[in-house]
């Protein structure tokens, strides 16, 4: 059924820190990696060595640059679906494959349903949504449903792919719709934010922002507090920041 | 949007064949005789339109799945409604010579279910909240008057009465007047979502794209990057309503000494409301592409 289900308490998702984040695109390829392989595989891939590669990823990264001259600052940006609270994707759907979980809000396609009429990647504003023109239907990011609830996987390995394989720990898993959680808390106490709130679809995930004004304000007290440092000081310094 | 044709092809020429069938009820109900021309010419447009729906579906084969959910989604709606009035345009057009007491209860349904339809067809990009220029309030009202413009013009081509050809005229200035709404709400500046607030970083300053995800276009560039440069876009609307309105308009006007015009003046408003389609998905931006660098959606 397209309809939503009555709101759940548990809301998985993931919170993104975009202060840890490196950009390294590791996610993106653990993704594929796992997803082509796994229940809601394959992810098609047409031309992969030729001139003009295309492919179904549920996770891109883009990079940006946020303010300017000193105050500037790059900002790599990993995008996945938010598993939205009021998903407008499954709500359009003619034929009942999208769907949110009961149980845990994740947003799913059942691709036996799937008819490829391409709506709900319109009605999604964050194109988390990509249509496999190989198999005829659409796919997107699955949480990693048959990882989280995986009994033959040890527990430490039950998360996102994405997650797993982060060099920098910047994707946090967990249940948002805890308030005493440890993603919760971690959101609270970082401010983290939501992408177009204004549209109104109230996404799960979290994005948590830069820390870069606070690095910048650190980074000028331990410069003075150094150059007033004796010789024996600076001389370690210098030879530890050669 | 990228303006693909099936879709496009679809809505206008559905479109005209529910505009023809309300007409035709209507008709009826003033006391003309619809002829069974109209009733075939009718169905045979909204299941071409159909049909061509189809092509742009990634498995044509299960298409019969978007019955199924009606509660919630537009385009199931459309197709559980488009669906329903096949049988009633053809009881219609069989009482017609049958039982004329029946006719009349058939043609109250059809001009329901026809104005139904066209507008969940138009309800199905009206809540696509991601695209401004589709959440508009002018475009169910544009789907409306397209569908009976496009459906009195074809009316006109196939009746030789003088009220099918006035009520013709009067179909496609209402349409040229809402389009020219729709695309003056559209053209007002807004103040939507931007590249600060898709990425939430907007207030830690301006945001700037430094590197792409990918290297090549993938799906969503290709689906939601569409665009068209603003002056190719005016000389369109100008065309889209020249072959749309003003020429059929002209042409009925001539109808009334050489009949046979008539039939010239229906072909071009339904050219001029495939240009008016087209524009209708190529004017239309997606709060996706914030994320690939657009500033203004
Ligand atoms: S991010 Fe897009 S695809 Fe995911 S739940 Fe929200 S609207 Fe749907
Ligand atoms: S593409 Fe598939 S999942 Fe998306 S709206 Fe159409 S039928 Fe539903």
């Amino acid at each position: 059924m397209t309809s939503l289900p009555p709101p759940s308490k548990v809301q998985l998702g993931l919170v993104i820190d975009l202060d840890r984040c490196v950009g390294c695109h590791a996610c993106a390829t653990a993704c594929k990696e796992w997803n082509d392989g796994g229940a809601s595989g394959p992810l098609s891939d047409t031309d992969p060595y030729g001139a003009k590669p295309s492919g179904v990823w549920f996770n891109r990264v883009h990079s940006y640059e946020v303010g300017d001259g000193a105050d500037g600052c790059t900002v790599h940006f990993p995008k996945s679906c938010l598993h939205c609270a009021e998903p407008a994707c499954v709500t359009v759907c003619p034929t009942g494959a999208s769907y949110k979980r009961a149980e845990d809000g994740i947003v799913l396609v059942d691709e036996d349903l799937c008819i490829g009429c391409k709506l709900c990647s319109w009605a999604c504003p964050y194109g988390a949504r990509e249509f496999d023109a190989v198999e005829g239907v659409m796919r997107k990011c699955t949480l990693c449903v048959d990882r989280i609830y995986n009994d033959s996987m040890v527990p430490a390995d039950r998360v996102p792919a994405c997650v797993q394989v982060c060099p920098t720990s910047a994707r946090l898993f967990g249940d948002l719709g805890d308030p005493d959680s440890h993603v919760s808390r971690t959101v609270k106490e970082r401010e983290g934010f939501d992408l177009m709130p204004e549209l109104g679809y109230r996404p799960v995930n979290k994005y948590l922002p830069p820390k870069r004004q606070m690095k910048l304000a650190s980074l000028a007290t331990e410069t003075a507090a150094i150059d007033q440092a004796g010789f024996f000081l600076r001389w370690v310094d210098r030879l530890l920041t050669r | 949007m990228h303006p693909a044709y099936s879709v496009i092809f679809f809505t206008v020429a559905s479109g005209a064949g529910f505009g023809l069938l309300g007409i035709a009820a209507i008709a009826l109900l003033l006391g003309a005789e619809p002829s069974l021309l109209s009733g075939v010419l009718a169905l045979a447009l909204i299941g071409g339109g159909t049909l061509s729906s189809t092509f742009h579906l990634g498995r044509p084969e299960r298409a019969w799945r978007a019955f199924s959910q009606g509660r919630s989604s537009w385009l199931s709606r459309e197709g559980i409604l488009a669906a329903a009035t096949v049988p009633v345009c053809l009881w219609f057009f069989a009482a017609l010579y049958w039982q004329w007491v029946l006719a009349m209860f058939a043609a109250v349904v059809a001009l329901l279910l026809a104005v139904a339809t066209v507008v969940a067809t138009a309800m199905i990009y009206a809540t696509i909240k991601p695209v401004r220029q589709w959440r508009d309030p002018w475009v169910v009202p544009g789907y409306l008057a397209g569908a009976f413009a496009s459906g009195a013009a074809v009316w006109a081509a196939l009746d030789a009465g003088v009220a099918g050809r006035v009520a013709a005229l009067v179909a496609l200035a209402a349409w040229a007047a809402v389009k020219l709404f729709y695309w003056r709400s559209i053209d007002r500046p807004q103040t939507g979502p931007d590249i600060g607030s898709a990425t939430g970083l907007g207030k830690l300053g301006t945001v700037r794209p430094l590197d792409p995800p990918h290297t090549e276009e993938n799906y969503l560039q290709r689906e939601m990057g569409f665009r068209i440069a603003r002056k190719h876009a005016a000389r369109l609307r100008r065309l889209a309503l020249l072959l749309g309105a003003i020429v059929p308009g002209l042409l009925l006007l001539v109808s009334f000494l050489v009949t046979p015009f008539a039939i010239i003046a229906a072909l071009s408003a339904l050219i001029g409301l495939l240009v008016e389609r087209w524009l209708f998905f190529a004017e239309a931006r997606h709060t996706v592409m914030l994320y690939y660098g657009t500033n203004v959606v």
